[in-house]
């Protein structure tokens, strides 16, 4: 590790590794740093991964991606404390490859790109952490890793959503609760054949399933479950303000205990072995909680940028991560160009994100985060949607009321005033 | 590995993922702070469930099966936790992730 680098990368998850990948391929001489054993080590995802705004990016990466499952079936469960609805939308255009989006777990996805990367030039050093940067003349020079000073035109602080790289370099401060979720999962490994069955799969097909309503017992948040090829993803993400003072106070892992419990998860999971648990912490702030993005030496990219977006239906960020990597290796080789990496040569980083799907995305969606932060969201319209569906069904002693005056009788005056004022005017913002 | 369906105990659940020991603590409790009320705050939010209250009324953390999200972090902040990562190489090795 002697010498000087034209890039140091901290981070080997998908930001880093899109970097360094793109770095290396424009024939830069790049160290990217891991603190695990092996990238993907200190990684998780809910799930699943979006590919089509990205793959041009990487044209060489897909055909041998270690992907779990194609997600030909999208599915919404609608929880009450006593029932559930379920959608599942399957489509022509879902139902073959090449899927719009995978499932994945991360240690042997960014296992995979890493070596991908080594194949590219870049020098991975893994089992190692950065302890801090190093400035020369207020520019970010390079970092103290492992005892050494090791230098380099330019810094990527691609270390995830708690970057203490950022922090130190003055481009973030700690994040505010209000502003962050944490999800927490169990792999749970079942009998292909059965997992095949249980969820009407055919051959390399998947399925995503998001749970609104009791799950998260009227916190900000929602369930999620991804079929991979022998094992299901199964996990909560909830708010983390909502979690430290909504009432009733349930702790974290008991959250998932009560969601397994629910008949509609047991009978899916029945027979599976548990085969590891983990937790993450997601950014959930959107365009107006992003981090600085550049700085004198220094670019930020994918989490720790606060790159994801929770849109409602859909909850991105690794394509995200990949895009930013992608943008910040385009930055550095035109800073290089230029000859200038101080803040003013890296702000190029911006404008290329600006142009890109990334920061439409971002901007789009700003005032999702906003919107979503109702508890009527996560209490009132599940409950309400569950039991119209119920009174529907609902054959009881004696004649049955017409479907019409059945609903308006669960919608007093009162709840389509707030519902019309108030509900969907938010709404209008997804 | 466990019966899916079948409660486990946290600890035992944490026992299934792998862990390499570190041997400095990579959080700690700034001293003084530990019957700070927002400190609390952890034993609800930790997924790990690694933070506990004593009988004098002060938060313990325990960091055997610290998965390293930082939810901690975030919701008592910097002044109630001294947080930083494992050494490298050490904690948590997600097989999956």
């Amino acid at each position: 590790m002697e010498g000087r680098f034209n890039a140091i990368i901290i981070g080997g998850g998908l930001a880093g590794l899109a970097a360094a990948y793109t770095l290396a391929e424009a024939g830069q001489e790049v160290l990217l740093i891991e603190r695990g054993d092996y990238s993907g080590a200190k990684n998780v995802t809910g799930g699943r991964m979006y590919i089509r705004p990205i793959k041009d990016m990487f044209p060489d990466l897909w055909k041998k991606a270690p992907f779990e499952r194609g997600i030909a079936h999208e599915e919404v469960c609608i929880e009450s404390e006593t029932g559930s609805i379920l959608f599942r939308y399957s489509g022509q255009e879902t139902a073959e490859a090449p899927y719009q989006s995978y499932s994945v777990t991360r240690a042997k996805f960014d296992k995979y790109f890493a070596k991908q990367a080594e194949r590219k030039g870049v020098s991975i050093v893994t089992k190692t952490r950065v302890d801090d940067l190093v400035w020369t003349d207020g520019k970010v020079d390079g970092v103290v890793a492992g005892g050494d000073e090791l230098r380099a035109d330019v810094v990527l602080a691609c270390d995830g959503v708690m970057s203490l790289t950022a922090e130190k370099a003055g481009l973030r401060k700690p994040g505010d609760p209000k502003h962050y979720a944490v999800g927490f999962k169990e792999i749970i490994e079942l009998d292909q054949d059965l997992l095949e069955a249980r969820f009407n799969l055919k051959d390399d097909q998947g399925v995503a399933r998001l749970f609104m309503g009791d799950v998260t017992k009227g916190k900000f948040g929602g369930g999620f479950l991804y079929t991979n090829k022998s094992s299901i993803s199964l996990g909560v993400v909830i708010g983390i303000a909502d979690l430290m003072n909504e009432e009733p106070h349930i702790p974290a892992p008991e959250m998932l205990e009560l969601f397994k419990k629910r008949p509609e998860i047991s009978a899916l999971i029945e027979g599976g072995q548990i085969a590891e648990y983990s937790a993450h912490v997601i950014p959930e702030g959107g365009y107006n909680h992003l981090s600085k993005l550049y700085g004198n030496g220094i670019l930020v990219c994918g989490d720790a940028a606060g790159f994801s977006i929770n849109s409602g239906i859909t909850v991105r960020g690794m394509e995200y991560a990949m895009g930013s990597g992608y943008y910040a290796a385009q930055a550095v080789l035109k800073a290089k160009d230029s000859g200038d990496f101080s803040v003013n040569g890296l702000s190029i980083y911006k404008k290329l994100l600006d142009d890109s799907f990334v920061m439409k995305d971002f901007k789009t969606f700003k005032d999702v985060p906003e919107a979503m932060d109702h508890k009527r969201l996560f209490t009132y319209y599940p409950e309400l949607a569950t039991s119209i569906i119920q009174k529907l069904y609902d054959i009881s002693d004696g004649p049955k009321g017409r479907i019409i005056p059945t609903v308006k009788g669960m919608l007093g005056f009162k709840e389509i005033w707030e519902i019309v004022t108030k509900d969907i005017r938010r709404m209008m913002k997804l | 590995m466990s019966e899916a369906t079948q409660v486990m105990g946290l600890k035992a659940k944490l026992g299934l993922d792998v862990f390499k020991h570190d041997s400095e603590f990579h959080i700690r409790i700034i001293p003084g702070c530990e019957k700070d009320p927002r400190l609390k705050k952890a034993i609800l939010v930790c997924p790990a469930g690694l933070y506990s209250e004593n009988s004098q009324g002060e938060v313990e953390l325990d960091q055997d099966g610290c998965l390293e999200c930082g939810t901690c972090r975030i919701a008592c902040g910097s002044d109630l936790l001294d947080w930083h990562y494992p050494s490298g190489g050490a904690g948590v090795q997600f097989r999956f992730g």
